[in-house]
């Protein structure tokens, strides 16, 4: 059973229609996802070979149980430990992982827990990514804040107590252009302390450019590390370049970030694989990089606008603690960010073993902030939101429960250099 | 007998220095007081925020703050965030803390040499975090620094005495005060450090991840103190270096 991801909104012109049924439907329409567009920088690195390499030879069935009690013995995990702690072999340990893997967290990160929110500024975006609510044919109320919006929302979301702001786009360039994200990063400096962003992936000159501007961390998820089925999902715009995407985080570190984040979204092909892909990216890219700090997030797929069928399929929440207890255990120094894509209950139980970042008070809308924080109606346009969220927790409910839970949250631990 | 720890000019009757991170801001009070720590360590970038959670509200008055520098990736970042430290009154003491590896969080000790001769001459108590070299402690002795703080293991590891004989070193050859930092995860390997003879002890994790922060507060209070005790009474024969025998080695001499 696969998700149904194709759509056809009535808004669409007849061309239209008929252009995403031939990208959806005839492979040869598409263009070579492995091929670099014009004005993409190409860097010097090995990175995503090796990973590619050691996904593609990942054979999960052949894992044991033995496999397993001996990668949960060994002090250092190796990357077959963590192969074997991946794979359904490890399922019936997962109490034993997470005890582990609580251990590893609590080394490294004591009883913290780190908070954030998102700040979607806009939600044009030029690419046909199937599952996604922004993809360029599904039909939703675009908008794009100007800086005075974006302020607005910014101390907003200050007032309530937040001091780290995750900035996103939709992946426009044409949209929301450096210069317009660069002066997003400058005020969001003025409200909080730390600024991350999660855009279209740039070059190496434009992520210093946005450095500069303020931004110190950067986000990029892959989706999917299998090329094969990324070029499946990924149809049309700059996003369908895979390689160019997988070198976004090195191009990061070289433009100055103090840190990156990676991750796959489960639920879009082998999960096992975009596990141990994304790890592998992390680990590969910090012995390249050890003076960065990086971290993993772990989102499953949710309904979208027009779609609200759209699941994770066979990543349950069985196999997602599986997966953050086996990230733990081999990258026990990354951080690991759940987001409000999962439920409350799981968040919870998820801090507890080894998540260490959680976003709180969330809108994955855009000018929305005043509506979803005040209860006021809003007397303005508002731009539709990326995914249905889970949790819908404010900041003060969020702060009170991870107390609750026995662990100190975070608001702030960071300096800008 | 009186036994006061100097360091940077000022007097201390508690040789256990409390980390304040990776724990419940609420029970920092009552960590400090059954420690009996009369210093405690803060990140400057935990301290640099607004209202809501700022650390230094649930540190009590009278208590020396001793900020660090995690963060700081080379000595210029290191020197900025003291200066940081300064300007926001925490004082005039500073943990130098360079760290430019994420994974195992080791000190630098070339950059943190640096760190130190800067802000030494600007007035400041610099305790560098370092990894146990003699030669970089010499070097941080002419720097100015006003005591060496040497990891025992990796931090956050809770293994020990990991790096023993190398910190043996350093208590035998560095006139200043030899503080043992990170990787101390008991009260019996911080019991065993005082024993060799170090000035201090710096614990953190081992306090935050116990299920009882301010019992084991007490409980690292109490074994750095007979630690110490034990120090300055001279050990006992059974513990000190190579066995001694029963009969006389020198017995057969005549004259």
């Amino acid at each position: 059973m696969d998700n149904r991801f194709f759509v056809d909104g009535e808004h669409l012109s007849p061309k239209a229609i008929e252009m995403k049924h031939k990208l959806e439907t005839d492979a040869s329409s598409r263009t070579d996802h492995m091929k670099y567009m014009d004005g993409m920088d190409r860097i010097k690195s090995d990175i995503m070979d090796r990973v590619l390499a050691e996904m593609d030879n990942y054979d999960y069935s052949k894992y044991t149980t033995k496999d397993v009690k001996a990668a949960l013995e060994h002090e250092t995990c190796t990357i077959d430990d963590f192969k074997a702690l991946l794979s359904p072999a490890a399922e019936p340990f997962l109490e034993k992982m997470a005890q582990r893997a609580r251990l590893e967290t609590s080394k490294h990160f004591g009883n913290t827990v780190y908070m954030f929110t998102p700040l979607y500024i806009a939600n044009y975006c030029e690419n046909y990514c199937v599952y996604c609510g922004f993809n360029c044919y599904n039909n939703i109320s675009r908008m794009k804040l100007d800086m005075e919006q974006i302020e607005h929302e910014m101390q907003i979301i200050s007032d309530s107590g937040m001091e780290e702001i995750l900035i996103l786009t939709g992946e426009s360039r044409t949209h929301s252009d450096i210069k317009y994200i660069g002066e997003a990063c400058r005020l969001a400096r003025k409200y909080f302390r730390m600024v991350g962003l999660e855009i279209y992936p740039v070059n190496t000159d434009e992520y210093k450019y946005l450095h500069e501007c303020g931004a110190d961390y950067v986000t990029v998820f892959q989706e999917t590390y299998d090329s094969d089925r990324y070029s499946e999902l990924h149809l049309l715009g700059h996003k369908r370049v895979y390689p160019y995407r997988f070198e976004a985080q090195e191009r990061a570190l070289m433009g100055g970030m103090r840190g990156v984040a990676f991750s796959a979204l489960l639920g879009l092909s082998d999960f096992r694989k975009d596990a141990l892909a994304s790890a592998l990216h992390v680990y590969y890219l910090q012995r390249k990089y050890p003076h960065a700090e990086m971290s993993l997030s772990c989102p499953r797929l949710r309904p979208i606008i027009n779609n609200d069928k759209i699941n994770p399929l066979d990543v349950h929440e069985k196999q997602l603690c599986q997966i953050i207890c086996a990230y733990r255990i081999f990258l026990p120094f990354v951080g690991i960010t759940v987001s409000s894509r999962e439920s409350e209950t799981f968040r919870n139980g998820i801090v507890k073993i080894a998540a260490t970042k959680v976003s709180a008070g969330v809108s994955t809308g855009i000018g929305d902030h005043e509506s979803k924080y005040s209860g006021k109606e809003s007397d303005h346009a508002e731009g539709d939101e990326q995914f249905e969220i889970n949790d819908a927790r404010s900041l003060d409910v969020m702060y009170k429960d991870i107390e609750n839970e026995g662990l100190q949250p975070v608001l702030n631990d960071y300096i800008y250099m | 007998m009186e036994d006061k720890f100097i360091l940077g000019g000022h007097e201390f009757n508690s040789r256990f220095i409390l980390g304040s991170g990776k724990y419940s801001l609420n029970l920092i009070e009552a960590a400090i007081r059954d420690a009996g720590a009369e210093i405690i360590t803060l990140a400057v970038r935990r301290a640099n925020t607004k209202e809501k959670e700022n650390i230094l509200d649930y540190i009590p008055e009278g208590v020396t703050l001793l900020p660090n520098t995690s963060g700081a990736r080379t000595a210029e970042e290191a020197v900025r965030i003291a200066r940081l430290a300064r300007e926001i009154g925490c004082g005039d003491f500073v943990k130098i803390e360079i760290m430019r590896d994420t994974k195992y969080l080791l000190p630098d000790n070339n950059e943190t040499i640096k760190a130190t001769e800067i802000l030494a001459k600007e007035g400041f108590v610099v305790l560098p975090y370092m990894y146990p070299d003699l030669y970089a402690a010499r070097d941080l002795v002419n720097a100015g620094a006003s005591a060496v703080m040497p990891l025992a293991a990796p931090i956050g590891s809770n293994k020990g005495l990991a790096a023993k004989e190398f910190i043996q070193i350093l208590i035998d050859e560095i006139d200043l005060p030899v503080i043992v930092d990170a990787g101390i995860g008991r009260p019996s390997q911080a019991c065993e450090a005082m024993e060799m003879g170090a000035a201090a002890i710096m614990a953190n994790t081992a306090l935050a991840t116990a299920g009882n922060v301010p019992l084991m507060a007490s409980a690292f209070k109490n074994a750095v103190e007979a630690g110490r005790k034990a120090y300055l009474s001279g050990l006992g024969r059974v513990l000190t270096r190579g066995a001694s025998a029963s009969d006389p080695l020198t017995g057969f001499l005549r004259d």
